[in-house]
């Protein structure tokens, strides 16, 4: 039985930890993000994390395998700005889908490693679908609020090229995540829509929703249930909240959302909020005994950590979840 | 009063297995079997509104959003946004008026009717909204196939939808069309679209009735018996309709119309109408139509008597005219005494209140009853919608000032009448000796005055003699210290600690920038057993606190306040557990190793100390970056976000707007000057942890040496411990590697003005030129870093963005003594001696190393492309031993200096 929706009926799902504070420990330089792809790119592309996935795929495996060893069952692939909108910065749109296809595949060779190993507990490649770098809903203009720096339309387009390269990359489940603007997020799932219909796939969609501080709102300004109202039209796996906030933080945002959404829950919050510094200090035990306190309230469905967390964060929750059935919903 | 036989009772909704519709602008609207009635706002529609009209045709946004936010303001739970006129761009128009609206927090906060009769526009405003919307409307009007595909497009951008009772031969003008087409339609999008049945809304058509037409009689019977139809036949249909056309006869005549609005609506909602386009003004109280008028008006609606049309013409030439015309400006003067001194303090308004003041003394015995009393009660308005979060700091420092006016009115009358006023209570307030940054302070301080305290406010650099000294004399019964830079933190300690010795009891309130309450529970709060020490997080708390700490409650809060701090050092002695160090030989050891082959250290261009006097403001203006600008006002959250947000937006717009004016005219009548100084100098690390700066290139003669703190924490593997000195290249490696520094200051002379605003009691431009100045100082502080690195250093080329620099995406860093990555405040005076600072910037440093004026910046440079900002954290004994001895300054004095780093 390896259909995630219904595993999903009978369990509490883990989801990996944090990309970019994992890269970070291999320290990087400029010529790792050309290797083999960029030679002579005319940009510096060092920081573009994405690209990691072409020019060093044995890092990012190797950290996909350190997330799987930790015990997660679902594996967000290394793409959350793999579309042409997002690496313009870099000039290199023409690589969206490549970025997409391979981060997809390396990230089905780890989980298929790994289900090998144990098929009774099978791992899920997400298809990680970011906000990009632009927003729908705001101004970058102060002095002139109705400008928009770009259109409902471009982003469908450049949205389909991402999960078109997500899909033919073996993806199992796509998740649109750290949204700040729903306006974006609506662009994403319409172009997941206009991709699924044309390839004729049905793969189950997971979102996830940014609540940027305590107000309670998106950067755009919805609450959470505003949030939920406004992408609950799509037939979805899971809705959810990360990033931004840690664990405890986040706990009231998700009661609302599992009050209200007719589907599953997820959280994949940050390991604590950041110091001065913009380091995460939350340790494993810390983030684990935040978590506790969903699963003793039945509150998610599926699991992981956000910004901060670390293998080690993940074993903390996996090991956790071990103790809990799911809580019928 | 006899209704028709159809009538069966208010409608009750039976789809309970159905799940409520819901739509959502920033916020959510879920419409459920008790809403009753949805109205939908109809101003903001060019078919509608003449006037809406105009302001679109003029390309007059502005007004036109005041139409869309009066709106809202007024009730309407969506708003119909409709730009179908042939002298205008319908698609143009709708997308800008939407993106507009989406700026506009108080109108977004309601979901959008997208209201055209053309596909195109419709979809164009689709692609807008973020929340879910309403489609206004499709139909069958040209075919199944087109209404199809519409209904899918809408169900993929997720919004509900209006179908009108129409199809391929017209509009459903009787009962039996309009179910016909309703039912039609429902079974298309429920059965082939799979459109969800509780998001679908009918609008079986209201129609004209009174009309003298024969064939008009029954449709507003008609439409009745439709809705109820629909809501009893068609599983979780809504019902709609456009209210305002069935009394389309009686044009001019507004009291009959309205009368007609209301009772069709009873009627329609009696039936299950559940929402409806309505304008709210036109819109009489059902219970307060005169009945003669109520009976003929349903009597047409009712279709029960045949000349029930000839009846109502007649009544209603007897209204002709009276219509009434609400609102006029400034209606609120025309309230009583009362209600016009809140009004004034509320909205901050001043132009009013010296006449509304003397008023109210003239009807009052004593003057200072006009201040127990008009103001007090005015004050308590604006304090209890402060604590409830319905109004942000801004406007509270702005009634403050109207307060203050009133006051200073009164002050003569008071002082001839020899009475004092009765406060709650006594407040004393100081900046710690040593610091110099008081606009925390002040804010309390305003709040606090707000609320009826009486503030003694000491200033800055108050050492705590003086204020222990005051609060014995004047009897305060709460004293409150504030402080932003890290030895305040000690500073504070000392103050409780004398206060213990010193016999006092009275509660001690901490804030400020570098306090928190982990400080205050661990090491303030222990040295003052007598009284209860309370740290405040903010102004807006200070309130709460206060009350509490004098008022009945005191008991309670105070245990409540012991408990947390004890669970708070509890945390605190246990965290540390975790924390393991290593010493200062391993952690040189585990350094931040740079690779110098890879990135040389590039010679600047210029070598040597450099002054600019008088810098020009209008450039700096442009580095300013505003989110901590509006942090200062307790108004979180990020620029230019902020403008927008659906809560603070309106009042961060408006303060942001009073900043730019202020800034206008401080930059064009020189209220401030600006003065920098900068220096770049050869220089070399030592022994790992000191940069040593020499006299010139040939490195032989030590100028000055900077002592670096080493982070001591042990990390995880791979993780290195750091320390400034890892970025100047060792004097061992032979490369010959550089140091920079500088000091800024914007603060000078802004004594005149304050003193100014002061006279004129007002605390808000006083707040507000002292933020601005602070912000102009860290711009001061960005642009010279930006010009070192392009023009002087000169290893940066391109020019970056604004938002790049806040975002410090530059290579290099410019760390400031006594910050995180050199927290040791004993290094400025070096610093500021190397540079000559205090000649060359007017700015000096006071005994706890604060710069005056407070809206200074200095740092150190550092330019190699891989020095980054860090926090040392807490060392060990050995480094402290280790720092004495190559400082050469005493290990306790050292040792007091660097208390909050130090571990334990």
């Amino acid at each position: 039985m390896n259909d995630i929706r219904e595993i999903l009926k009978h369990r509490i799902l883990v989801l990996d930890g944090a990309m970019g504070t994992m890269i970070q420990r291999y320290k990087l330089e400029e010529a790792d993000f050309r290797k083999g792809w960029f030679e002579n790119h005319p940009k510096p592309l060092k920081g573009d994390n994405d690209l990691l996935v072409l020019t060093r795929p044995d890092i990012i495996k190797a950290i996909h395998r350190e997330y799987l060893e930790a015990g997660a069952d679902i594996i967000e692939t290394n793409t959350f700005s793999g579309t042409t909108i997002a690496q313009a910065d870099y000039g290199l749109e023409k690589y969206a889908y490549d970025i997409n296809y391979h981060g997809a595949k390396i990230a089905r060779e780890a989980c298929d490693e790994f289900t090998q190993k144990d098929p009774s507990k099978p791992r899920f490649v997400a298809g990680s679908i970011g906000p990009t770098n632009v927003t729908l809903s705001i101004s970058p203009n102060v002095n002139d609020p109705g400008y928009r720096s770009t259109t409902f339309d471009k982003m469908v387009v450049a949205y389909e090229e991402q999960v078109k390269g997500l899909i033919d990359g073996g993806s199992d489940v796509l998740l649109i995540e750290t949204i700040f603007d729903t306006l974006n997020a609506k662009a994403a799932l319409f172009a997941v829509q206009n991709v699924q219909e044309k390839m004729g796939t049905r793969l189950p969609i997971m979102i996830s929703g940014t609540i940027t501080d305590a107000s309670g709102r998106t950067l755009s300004g919805q609450t959470a249930e505003a949030f939920l109202v406004s992408v609950e039209h799509a037939d979805l796996l899971t809705v959810g909240l990360n990033c931004a906030l840690g664990a405890s933080t986040l706990r009231p945002y998700l009661q609302v959302l599992k009050k209200n959404a007719p589907f599953a829950i997820s959280a994949h919050p940050n390991a604590g909020l950041p110091n001065e510094m913009g380091q995460y200090e939350e340790t494993p035990e810390l983030m684990a005994a935040q978590i506790k306190t969903y699963l003793d309230e039945g509150l998610v469905n599926i699991v992981g950590g956000c910004c901060g967390t670390t293998p080690a964060h993940i074993k903390a929750i996996a090991d956790l979840v071990k103790n809990y059935q799911l809580v019928e919903k | 009063m006899n209704l028709h036989p159809d009538y069966q009772g208010k409608y009750k909704y039976k789809w309970s297995d159905l799940r409520n519709m819901k739509l959502s602008g920033l916020e959510p609207l879920e419409i459920t079997p008790e809403s009753n009635f949805i109205n939908i706002g109809e101003r903001t529609n060019v078919a509608g509104s003449a006037k809406f009209l105009r302001h679109i045709k003029e390309g007059e946004f502005e007004a036109a959003l005041q139409i869309a936010r009066d709106q809202v303001e007024g009730g309407a739970q969506i708003i119909d946004v409709n730009m179908d006129d042939g002298l205008i761009d319908g698609k143009e128009a709708m997308v800008k008026f939407l993106n507009l609206i989406a700026s506009e927090p108080d109108i977004a906060r309601v979901p959008v009717m997208i209201d055209s009769s053309k596909w195109e526009i419709i979809e164009a405003g689709l692609k807008c909204v973020q929340g879910k919307s309403v489609v206004n409307s499709i139909s069958l009007k040209e075919g199944e196939e087109k209404f199809i595909y519409q209904a899918k497009k809408i169900k993929q951008y997720g919004a509900a939808v209006i179908v009108m009772a129409f199809d391929e031969d017209g509009q459903a003008d009787s009962y039996e069309k309009r179910i016909h087409m309703c039912e039609r339609s429902y079974r298309i999008l429920v059965d082939k679209v799979k459109f969800p049945p509780q998001d679908i809304i009918f609008d079986p058509n209201v129609f004209p009735v009174a009309t003298g037409m024969e064939e008009h009689r029954k449709n507003a019977l008609d439409f009745f018996r439709a809705t109820r139809w629909i809501r009893e036949n068609l599983p979780g249909a809504h019902v709609s309709g456009g209210i305002s056309n069935v009394s389309f006869s009686f044009r001019g005549n507004n009291p009959v119309r309205e009368a007609m609005h209301s009772a069709f609506l009873y009627h329609a909602i009696n039936e299950g109408l559940d929402m409806g386009i309505v304008n709210p003004t036109m819109l009489e109280v059902y219970d307060e139509i005169p009945k003669d008028l109520l009976e003929r008006v349903e009597d047409v609606l009712l279709d029960r008597r045949d000349d029930a049309t000839d009846r109502l013409l007649t009544f209603a030439e007897s209204f002709v005219g009276g219509t009434k015309e609400k609102k006029a400006e400034l209606e609120w003067r025309k309230e009583n005494l009362q209600d016009r001194i809140t009004y004034s303090l509320v909205k901050g308004i001043t132009e009013f209140i010296d006449a509304d003041v003397e008023e109210a003394r003239q009807s009052v015995n004593m003057p200072i009853e006009v201040i127990e009393g008009h103001l007090m009660n005015g004050m308590n308005v604006v304090g209890d919608l402060f604590g409830s979060g319905k109004m942000f700091l801004p406007q509270v420092v702005k009634s403050a000032r109207v307060m203050k006016k009133a006051v200073a009115y009164l002050l003569p009358y008071i002082e001839a009448s020899k009475t004092e006023t009765k406060a709650k209570g006594k407040v004393l307030m100081a900046t710690v000796k040593g610091d110099v940054h008081d606009i925390g302070k002040n804010i309390v301080g305003v709040v606090l005055g707000c609320n009826n305290y009486e503030i003694i406010d000491l200033g800055v650099m108050v050492p705590a003699e003086k204020i222990l000294q005051v609060a014995k004399e004047q009897k305060v019964d709460v004293i409150g210290l504030s402080g932003l830079i890290t030895p305040s933190l000690d500073e504070m300690v000392h103050v409780a600690r004398e206060m213990e010795r010193e016999g006092f009891t009275i509660p001690l309130l901490i804030g400020g920038a570098t306090t928190s309450k982990v400080h205050t529970a661990v090491k303030i709060d222990q040295n003052y057993k007598s009284g209860q020490t309370v740290y405040v997080l903010d102004a807006s708390r200070s309130v709460t606190v206060v009350s509490s700490l004098l008022g009945e409650e005191r008991d309670r809060f105070i245990k409540e306040v012991q408990t947390d701090y004890v669970r708070v050092r509890e945390n605190y002695a246990s965290k540390k557990e975790f924390k393991s160090y290593l010493s200062l030989d391993e952690a040189r050891k585990n350094k931040f190793n740079i690779d110098w082959n890879k990135n040389a250290p590039v010679i600047p261009k210029f070598v040597g100390v450099k002054e600019f006097a008088d810098y020009d403001l209008t450039e700096l203006r442009q580095y300013i970056d505003w989110t901590p600008f509006f942090h200062t006002w307790e108004l979180r959250g990020k620029y230019p976000a902020i403008l927008s947000d659906a809560n603070m937006g309106v009042e961060a717009t408006k303060l942001f707007n009073d900043a730019n004016a202020m800034l206008d005219l401080l930059i064009r009548e020189k209220w401030i000057r600006a003065k920098a100084v900068i220096g770049i100098w050869p220089a070399n690390t030592v022994n790992d942890d000191d940069i040593e700066i020499y006299t010139d290139e040939s490195r032989k003669t030590i100028l000055h040496t900077q002592y670096g703190m080493r982070q001591q924490l042990k990390k995880a593997e791979g993780a290195v411990n750091e320390c400034i000195a890892d970025f100047i290249a060792p004097k061992n490696s032979g490369l010959a590697d550089y140091v920079g520094g500088f000091v800024v200051t914007a603060g000078l002379d802004i004594e005149k003005k304050l003193a100014e605003f002061e006279a004129d009691h007002n605390d808000y431009n006083s707040i507000l030129l002292k933020a601005l100045a602070d912000r102009l100082a860290e711009a001061f502080a960005e642009r010279m870093h930006e010009r070192v690195r392009q023009e002087f250093w000169g290893y940066e080329k391109a020019p970056l963005s604004k938002d790049d620099l806040i975002a410090e995406k530059y290579k290099g860093i410019r760390p400031a003594p006594g910050y995180p990555a050199n927290p040791d405040h004993t290094e400025k005076p070096g610093l500021f001696k190397l540079l000559d600072a205090t000649a060359k910037t007017e700015t000096t440093l006071t005994e706890s190393m604060a710069m005056m004026p407070a809206s200074s910046v200095s740092g150190w440079y550092f330019a190699h492309p891989e020095s980054h900002y860090f926090g040392v954290g807490k060392i060990r004994e050995d480094q402290l031993e280790s720092l004495a001895r190559r400082k050469q300054m005493d290990l306790e004095v050292l040792r007091r200096w660097l208390s909050p780093n130090m571990e334990g």
